[in-house]
């Protein structure tokens, strides 16, 4: 059999005395609005749906993976290290170590490069790392005067102790702490900086909205031919199967023209409709080591070649990570922006991809900020997102990471690149009424992906 | 642990004198030559003409009279344009919209009609603003201040950034002015009676959350991080294009411009409309003034004036009130004497030994007590590595404790965020040994006040730091030269005389011996600037400037208790003379056994000059655990949580083994308060004839920030100035009679009032 997809020749990234690392396979539950079929279920329930369809689609032994990582970002406090009860609800062996990372929306990136990293210094051939979110239902805390107060309760000994503590309880205490909308840092609002952020870059709302629009178009392309190759089929306890992310919904500039912004009133350029949506999801990604899964007779689809993680300033530069990481891990593996044939950016908000796109093409923001001579240079829009991205697929914040990497290697597949390259920025979803707990730096993930595929098919 | 110094706060109607922000108007301002177009422009954009403001000639925009001037000619043409419907107004100056008026401009006006004048001119701009068929809209970035502010609330609408730099306020009252140009008239329409006093009087800054919470401004701006252009600039941009919006929406009816009013506004204005009720605020609010300002400032008694003209009799009388009450107020002594200390202040806002060769980057402070952590408190929060040694565990864990405590407390009031205060206070080590002293820029003892610890303190200092370390002393009465004897460096020891509580308080006095090097003296100063001080620098000798002002009129106070008043009437004396704190409660707060320490220690430097009342009386008051405030118990008892406090009675015991029979002829009411004044006038003037002081300007404004002297009369150079030298020298020679020495006049002051010509204030 010749190479079924004509792939361009470039150089090889394999580097001397690094192990080659490979991607064997990704997947993930349908991405579906918060509130809708997954309403009932647990984090861990749909970690497990995607890990069950993984060990489906590779037929791996379960006692073959040596570790298992999730990313994931408001904690369900029952399943903290939800990495573990995931695997054991999956049928994994008991005997697999898990653990769980936090890192906003870039959690599942550092769930995989943490795979990466293990399989890298010898601890492991083959690992699975994936994302969850469960955005349908949050952990709301009673305030600190009741947590205080009920907690004094457990150690008062007499009745009459108890009394008294019972008697101090006034109404204030009873008013709920809801998961911080804010970053900690900052105070400010995912959105609301997002807003900013694009004001700061003079994108206009119909820029905006013409993005957000693109996304929702593409990603209905993307579903209708049935492209979106990742998504597996879960059937839902109690409810039907589901097979579909349920958020992209293409609409009309006119139509979107009459949302009202969501974060900065009157005159913000936000809306509920250029940004993702509160999501409830999960992935999961099978990396391991070439030699173990040539071993295994497992026909990879890309290798992982490198990654960097930068941060910014939490206020003002929130969300430019994409830019401050693109040249780094270019300039890493000596490739430059035209070497680069699909790039998957999280699209948090229109705006904010709007924003990274003018910095990177502007040479008085490299110099200034970057301190660099000119400017990073834009990604072909002819090469981004081409199915979609977190505006229309969704955004469940911990599993988002999983998606892009995968997408990525699908796309090189498809459309016969050669290499790829995935950004994202630590962001929160639309968050107009969420609740989510954001992280205190901001760094952006970039991994770096090879098409190796045609290695594998002759 | 140095709990020395003067503990004081101006109350809030007499902030004077404190202009806060340098950026408040002025800055010499010549006339240039009437050149058009030069500070304001206007660019028309579709239908709306975006009028931007700028002056070339300063940091600040003042509406001086060019700026007026233009605005006027450019307003005109704006409204004669058919193309035009509504108008933005904007700076173009970072950090600043208007910073008011020019002072100079006032000051330059040789009668109170000329100001009236000035005044009447500002109204009717104004009104014709107000009145503008075409609406308005300022888009405000920066202090809008003064005539600033009422610039804006006559214009229709207002939309501010949330910049830290953008601040709404009437500061004019500071200045022994009052707003006079509409804004006593217009600002209780917009904000209420309540909210208008309160700004009015006390001139407070008004940040732009609150601005909008009040009313005062309708929309508010975020500012913007970096873009394609500079943060602030893209800022300025993007307020422009958001006003240009507003502008449009107004004119188009989208954007209604009478607010519905809440249910809460509602009843407020029902209240409002009672004749009886709005009388009753009227008197609540003299009589909060009067009890602040004991009637010495006319000013705010104006204020209330104007107010009252313009709602219960009508616009006409409230702007004839305001124009005229404006021009009277522009020529009393209060508002010269407030004016010159705004002017003072400028000048010790500056660093006339020009930039240090180092900059400070580690500054280490010894002794966590009062002081010390006061230091490190004001220094910690300016990118200062920050070192806070102490000697115990203890002693460092309260110190500690008060730096937490001061940002927290900023915190809680929501001027910093946790995050802030938390990274602020990165900077900040706390310990108990000498690692990391040898990456010291400077170092600042507060130990205890005795020469030998802080000798043996500098040579364990010395043996440590890097040879361009700066060692400086906190001492309050220690001369510097003493100090310096143990250094192996001399040249590199140096005075910095904090007042308590040091967050609190605005002055520091630095002190250079003969030895001490210019550069000594200017890294002392940046340093001291950093940390928003006002400071004066001065000369070495027992007390210095402010200490050796305060101990002799301390020492005529025990003098005078001693005579039988008790400590409530001479508080009483002493706050009528416009002291914002009584002397007997002064000693309270800078602590009796450092009064009792100073007075002995001065005493025996300056002799029977310094006498008066019995040291004897301090240190047996002291020896009875009486040490005021920090003991709980001193001339009067303090009980936490209560803010009456009675006098102590046990010391009747104490000023009655110590009686003395005062002298009916030099013991009146007002002389009491002129013995207690003269003898403090008379040794700041006799400072500056020994060269202590180097400049009047800076005696002023040492005894104004440092010691409380009534800011309403400028400072103790400028009192004589205006109070006549001849007179002040007579009051003093019928004192001198009765008690001697302590009275008699120095040199430089008689030769003052020989000669009537002579000023130490042009």
């Amino acid at each position: 059999k010749v190479l079924s997809i004509q792939t361009k020749s470039k150089k090889t990234l394999a580097r001397p005395n690094v192990k080659n690392i490979v991607l064997v396979e990704g997947v993930r539950t349908p991405f579906l609005l918060s509130g809708t079929t997954y309403s009932d279920l647990m984090p861990h329930d749909l970690a497990r749906a995607a890990l069950q369809g993984l060990l489906h689609r590779t037929a791996i032994p379960k006692d073959v993976v040596d570790y298992i990582i999730y990313g994931t970002v408001i904690q369900e406090v029952k399943t903290s290290n939800v990495a573990r009860e995931a695997a054991l609800g999956a049928g994994f062996s008991d005997k697999i170590p898990s653990h769980t990372v936090t890192m906003a929306c870039i959690s599942s990136n550092q769930a995989m490069t943490s795979a990466v990293g293990l399989i890298a210094a010898g601890q492991c051939d083959a690992v699975v790392a994936g994302g969850v979110e469960f955005m349908s239902d949050v952990p709301i805390r009673h305030s600190r005067k009741m947590r205080k107060t009920m907690l004094s309760l457990n150690k008062a000994k007499t009745l009459g102790q108890r009394l008294s503590l019972l008697g101090s309880i006034r109404l204030a205490h009873l008013s709920p702490e809801l998961p911080a909308v804010a970053e900690f840092s900052t105070s400010e609002t995912m959105g609301h900086s997002a807003d900013r952020l694009a004001a700061a870059f003079g994108v206009s709302r119909v820029e905006q909205d013409e993005f957000a629009l693109r996304s929702h178009s593409l990603a209905k392309k993307a579903q209708d031919a049935g492209l979106l190759q990742d998504v597996i089929s879960f059937k839902v306890p109690g409810r039907d199967i589901v097979s579909q992310d349920n958020g992209i919904r293409p609409s009309s500039m006119e139509q979107m023209a009459k949302l009202k912004p969501a974060f900065i009133k009157p005159h913000g350029t936000v809306t509920a409709a250029n940004s993702s949506f509160l999501t409830d999801g999960a992935s999961a990604v099978l990396i391991m080591s070439e030699e173990k899964a040539l071993a295994m007779g497992y026909k990879p689809k890309a290798y992982l070649r490198d990654f960097v993680y930068v941060s910014q300033d939490p206020k003002d530069q929130l969300l430019l990570g994409p830019t401050y990481g693109t040249p780094k891990v270019l300039e890493r593996a000596g490739l430059t922006m035209s070497d680069i044939d699909v790039f998957e950016f999280h699209e948090a908000f229109a705006g904010q991809i709007m924003a990274n796109l003018k910095a990177m093409d502007s040479d008085w923001f490299a110099q200034t900020y970057m301190g660099r001579k000119s400017k990073v240079g834009t990604p072909p829009m002819d090469k981004f997102n081409l199915w979609g991205g977190s505006l229309s697929l969704g955004h469940p914040f911990g599993a988002t990471g999983c998606r892009l990497v995968t997408t990525v290697a699908h796309r090189l597949q498809k459309e016969g690149g050669q290499y790829g390259l995935v950004a994202a920025c630590a962001a929160g979803g639309q968050v107009s009424d969420t609740h989510v707990q954001h992280s205190l730096v901001v760094p952006a993930m970039i991994a770096f992906c090879t098409y190796a595929k045609h290695l594998y098919e002759l | 642990m140095n709990h020395h110094n003067v503990c004081h706060y101006f109350p809030p109607v007499l902030i004077n004198a404190q202009p806060v922000e340098t950026e408040y108007v002025l800055f010499l301002f010549f006339l240039k030559a009437m050149q058009p177009g030069t500070h304001v422009n206007y660019e028309v954009k579709g239908d709306v003409a975006v009028v931007r403001i700028n002056d070339p000639n300063s940091k600040v925009n003042t509406l001086s009279i060019q700026m007026q001037k233009e605005l006027t000619d450019v307003m005109n043409e704006v409204w004669s344009n058919n193309a035009v419907q509504s108008a933005v107004l904007i700076s173009t100056k970072p950090g600043c919209f208007i910073a008011g008026a020019d002072i100079n401009m006032i000051e330059g006006c040789k009668t109170a009609e000329e100001v009236t004048q000035l005044s009447q001119e500002g109204q009717n701009i104004f009104e014709k603003i107000e009145k503008s068929p075409k609406p308005i809209v300022a888009a405000i970035n920066g202090s809008c201040l003064g005539a600033g502010l009422e610039f804006v609330i006559a214009c229709q609408y207002r939309i501010a950034t949330k910049s830290k730099k953008t601040v709404l306020g009437t500061p004019e009252v500071m200045l022994g002015l009052l707003p006079g140009a509409g804004g006593t008239q217009r600002l209780p329409k917009m904000v209420g009676l309540p909210s208008a006093f309160d700004m009015m009087l006390t001139g407070r800054n008004i940040r732009a959350d609150k601005a909008k919470k009040m009313g005062l401004v309708h929309q508010l701006v975020d500012t913007l991080g970096p873009g394609l252009k500079s943060p602030e600039e893209r800022t300025i941009e993007y307020l422009e294009e958001i006003a240009i919006e507003c502008a449009r929406g107004i004119v188009n009816k989208k954007i209604p411009l009478s607010k519905e009013k809440g249910m809460m506004q509602k009843l407020q204005d029902y209240i409002m409309s009672f004749e009886m009720v709005r009388n009753q605020i009227y008197k609540t609010v003299h009589g909060k003034v009067m009890k602040q300002s004991k009637g010495l400032y006319p000013a705010p008694l104006k204020i209330i004036e104007c107010v009252k003209a313009g709602i219960e009799q009508g616009p006409i009388p409230g702007y004839l009130a305001e124009s005229q009450n404006f021009g009277q107020l522009a020529k009393t002594t209060e508002s010269h004497a407030l004016i010159g200390l705004y002017h003072g202040q400028v000048t010790c806002k500056k660093n006339r030994f020009g930039a240090p060769q180092k900059e400070v980057k580690t500054l280490a402070i010894l002794g966590a007590g009062l002081m010390g952590a006061g230091i490190a408190q004001v220094t910690v929060d300016k990118g200062v590595h920050t070192i806070l040694k102490d000697t115990t565990v203890s002693g460092l864990a309260r110190g500690e404790q008060q730096v937490f405590k001061g940002f927290n407390d900023k915190t809680k009031k929501r001027n910093i965020t946790s995050f802030e205060r938390d990274s602020i206070l990165s900077n900040l080590t706390g310990q108990l040994d000498y690692s990391g002293f040898e990456k010291a820029d400077m170092v600042i003892e507060a130990v205890f006040e005795d020469i030998n610890i802080k000798h043996k303190v500098l040579k364990e200092i010395e043996a440590v730091i890097p040879p361009h370390c700066i060692f400086a002393s906190n001492t309050s009465a220690l001369p510097i030269k003493e100090i310096a004897a143990a250094s192996k460096r001399p040249d590199k020891v140096i005075g910095m005389h904090y007042f308590s509580p040091v967050d609190k308080m605005q002055l520091l006095e630095i002190i250079t011996t003969e030895q001490t090097s210019k550069d000594t003296t200017a890294s002392a100063v940046a340093v001291g600037l950093k940390q928003g001080k006002v400071i004066i620098v001065v000369g070495d000798g027992p007390g210095f400037y402010t200490t050796r002002c305060l101990a002799p009129m301390l020492a005529e106070a025990v003098r005078v208790l001693q005579e039988g008043v008790d400590p409530k009437k001479l508080d009483a004396l002493t706050t009528g003379f416009g002291f914002p704190v009584g002397a007997a409660t002064l000693a309270d707060e800078v602590g009796l056994d450092v009064a009792a320490h100073v007075a002995e220690d001065l005493g025996k430097a300056f002799g029977s000059r310094f006498g008066g009342g019995n040291v004897e009386v301090l240190k047996t008051m002291v020896d009875m655990g009486f040490k005021g405030r920090k003991s709980g118990k001193g001339c009067y008892v303090y009980q936490p949580g209560l803010k009456v406090r009675d006098v102590n009675p046990d010391i009747e015991e104490i000023l009655e083994k110590y009686k003395m029979t005062p002298n009916p002829a030099v013991s009146s009411d007002s002389d009491v308060q002129y013995r207690l004044v003269s003898r403090f006038v008379n040794e700041a003037v006799l400072c500056l004839q020994e060269g202590i002081l180097s400049s009047p300007v800076e005696g002023d404004i040492g005894a104004v920030f440092g010691l409380g002297f009534p800011p309403c009369l400028g400072g103790p150079f400028r009192f004589v100035d205006a109070f006549g030298a001849d007179k002040l020298v007579e009051k003093m020679r019928r004192y001198e009679e009765v008690y001697g020495n302590q009275f008699t006049p120095c040199q430089l002051l008689l030769d003052h009032a020989n000669d009537s010509s002579k000023k130490f204030h042009k």
